[in-house]
């Protein structure tokens, strides 16, 4: 299974079959193997990653972080999970450090943004203050740089 | 009438033929749509930590010369890897060599045994500079061939049978290129042996040997009593996919390395710092990039072997390097014909195994340094053109 996975984590667009050659394994292995990160939830979904310079123009990205106050029972989950479930919101992460929770965010323009930030966060009880950073150029995206290395045309096209 | 500018050029330079890869990549590099299988070099880019501490170097303005024999800490690091590797124990105070890539070690090797006349035995097919490098010293190249019913190994017979008196050195290259043969313990104690009797040095390019697959990789150096005998050659080009930065070198007994120390200081100087900086770097902490890039060759290694058998073109599976060799007689051409007519009809090259030497005519060199999804184009592209290469 951490074969296939570490596979997958390559981010190569790779089916089953195409998995089983390269490792030796059957097919149905593979397919077993993924099954059962599903099963697990170790395997949450598939996704492409995208050059976000080719996103268009009505995707704005920002980062968000929220300071709130922790509750008696369960510390911060209660209002992580309430924030996480926005669709906005396209991960959330609990930080050591001066603020509390750090969201990444997807919306189709920045009034969006602004909105989702002041009716929608803002006004959460136990919300105590927030940043909002805008993204304004992607370099590595999901271990993918996005400026091209092998595009080394002084590399010989036969060599002994 | 006064000399051409060509009656200049020595005699023993004229004779040596130029290079059979050199015309292919001619007639190749023109296609601009093809895939190359043709690439003797990593696919991949330096492991960006090596090429940091090479970055690293120029900003602390190390850009000076350095000792010819190379840095006291890159020869340092190379002891320690070569004990910890490859068994064999070489002093970094003079028995280590930094240099210009492993092609100057073994030129410089050369220079420093080979006189007039001297013979110096080799594999074939092979690496397309050793027999060169001999003739350019005024030596004789005197080859033995292997061959694919063998799986490209060395047959002690036909070695003892190839020896001629004046026999100085034989160069081996275990894992081979361009066949990927590889050579067992066994084999290699037999050939240590037979170099005792017979008093000769052996010359060990083992520039492949951190891509071997399957079982382990042995120096010769390493046998009992072989290390007064052995010029231990490696590089960083291969394993730590280093090719541009020049950098290899070479361990042997102390008046050797001495020896070649003459010829290295007075033509090259020293390697660049630079790279002997990266090259420290690699060897420190380039063993995770290393194996990640091995299993890279070896998942495409599996790929396009069981590709080339499907298609009848007969490969074994190669234990080590990064290249298949699959066998095209069955097609009834020469390899430069058959690497043309893939090349023209399938767009993908691959050189032909006479470039190597007569004795690999009949075969193919494919490189799996490139991409996957390179070499699942490649293989469709040749599937489509099998009719064609059949009934031509
Ligand atoms: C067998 C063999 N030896 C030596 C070399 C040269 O290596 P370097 O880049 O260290 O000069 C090569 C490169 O293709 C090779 O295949």
């Amino acid at each position: 299974m951490e074969k296939v996975l570490n596979l997958l984590l390559e981010g190569e667009a790779l089916d089953t079959e195409q998995i089983g050659k390269i490792l030796s394994m059957p097919k149905s292995d593979v397919e077993a193997a993924i099954q059962k990160m599903i099963d697990e939830k170790i395997l949450l979904g598939w996704r492409p990653v995208f050059n976000p310079d080719f996103e268009g123009k009505s995707v704005v990205r920002a980062a968000i972080e929220l300071k709130i106050s922790p509750e008696r029972d369960g510390g911060f989950d209660r209002l992580a999970e309430r924030v996480s479930k926005f669709e906005q919101v396209e991960s959330c992460y609990l930080m050591s450090g001066a603020y509390d929770l750090l969201l990444f965010i997807k919306a189709r323009s920045l009034r969006e943004v602004a909105s989702f930030v002041y009716e929608r966060l803002a006004s959460i009880h136990g919300v105590t203050s927030t940043a909002t950073h805008f993204f304004l150029r992607t370099y590595k995206q999901q271990g993918f740089m996005l400026t091209s290395e092998n595009s080394n045309e002084d590399r010989p096209f036969v060599s002994p | 009438m006064g000399k051409s500018p060509s009656d200049f050029v020595a005699k023993h330079v004229q004779k040596i033929p130029k290079s059979g890869i050199r015309d292919f990549f001619a007639i190749a590099s023109t296609m601009k749509d093809a895939i190359s299988l043709g690439i003797g070099e990593p696919d991949f880019v330096t492991p960006w930590h090596i090429r940091e501490a090479a970055i690293f170097a120029l900003e602390k303005g190390k850009t000076s010369y350095t000792d010819n024999l190379g840095m006291k800490s890159l020869r340092y690091e190379i002891s320690k890897y070569v004990e910890a590797n490859f068994k064999a124990s070489y002093n970094p105070d003079n028995e280590i060599l930094a240099s210009v890539g492993a092609s100057e070690a073994l030129d410089v090797a050369l220079r420093a045994i080979v006189e007039p006349g001297d013979k110096i035995m080799y594999h074939a097919p092979c690496f397309v500079s050793y027999s060169p490098s001999v003739a350019l010293c005024h030596g004789e190249a005197i080859p033995v061939y292997t061959c694919g019913k063998n799986r490209f190994e060395l047959d002690i017979e036909d070695v003892k049978r190839a020896w001629q008196p004046g026999v100085k050195a034989f160069i081996i290259n275990f894992p081979t290129n361009p066949t990927g043969g590889t050579a067992t313990r066994a084999q290699l104690e037999e050939l240590a042996k037979f170099a005792k009797e017979k008093d000769f040095l052996i010359i060990s390019d083992e520039i492949y040997a951190e891509l071997t697959y399957e079982g382990e990789h042995v120096s010769i150096a390493s046998l009992d009593g072989m290390k007064d005998r052995v010029i231990f050659i490696h590089g960083f080009s291969k394993a730590f996919a280093m090719t541009g930065f020049r950098l290899g070198y070479a361990c042997g007994p102390r008046e050797i390395i001495d020896a070649m120390m003459k010829t290295h200081q007075y033509a090259i100087m020293c390697a660049s710092i630079m790279s002997q900086e990266a090259g420290v770097e690699a060897l420190k902490n380039g063993r995770k990039d290393m194996e990640f890039m091995r299993e890279k060759y070896r998942q495409r290694r599996d790929f396009i072997v069981g590709k080339f058998n499907e298609f009848g073109m007969d490969c074994f599976l190669p234990r080590g390097t990064f290249y298949a060799f699959p066998n095209i007689e069955r097609f009834g051409k020469s390899s430069m014909e058959t690497a043309k007519l893939i090349l023209n009809e399938a767009k993908v090259a691959m050189v032909p195994g006479s470039a190597f030497g007569k004795s690999g005519e009949g075969y193919l060199r494919a490189s799996f340094a490139t991409s996957y999804d390179n070499i699942t184009k490649a293989m469709d592209r040749i599937a489509s053109i099998l009719p064609k290469l059949e009934s031509l």
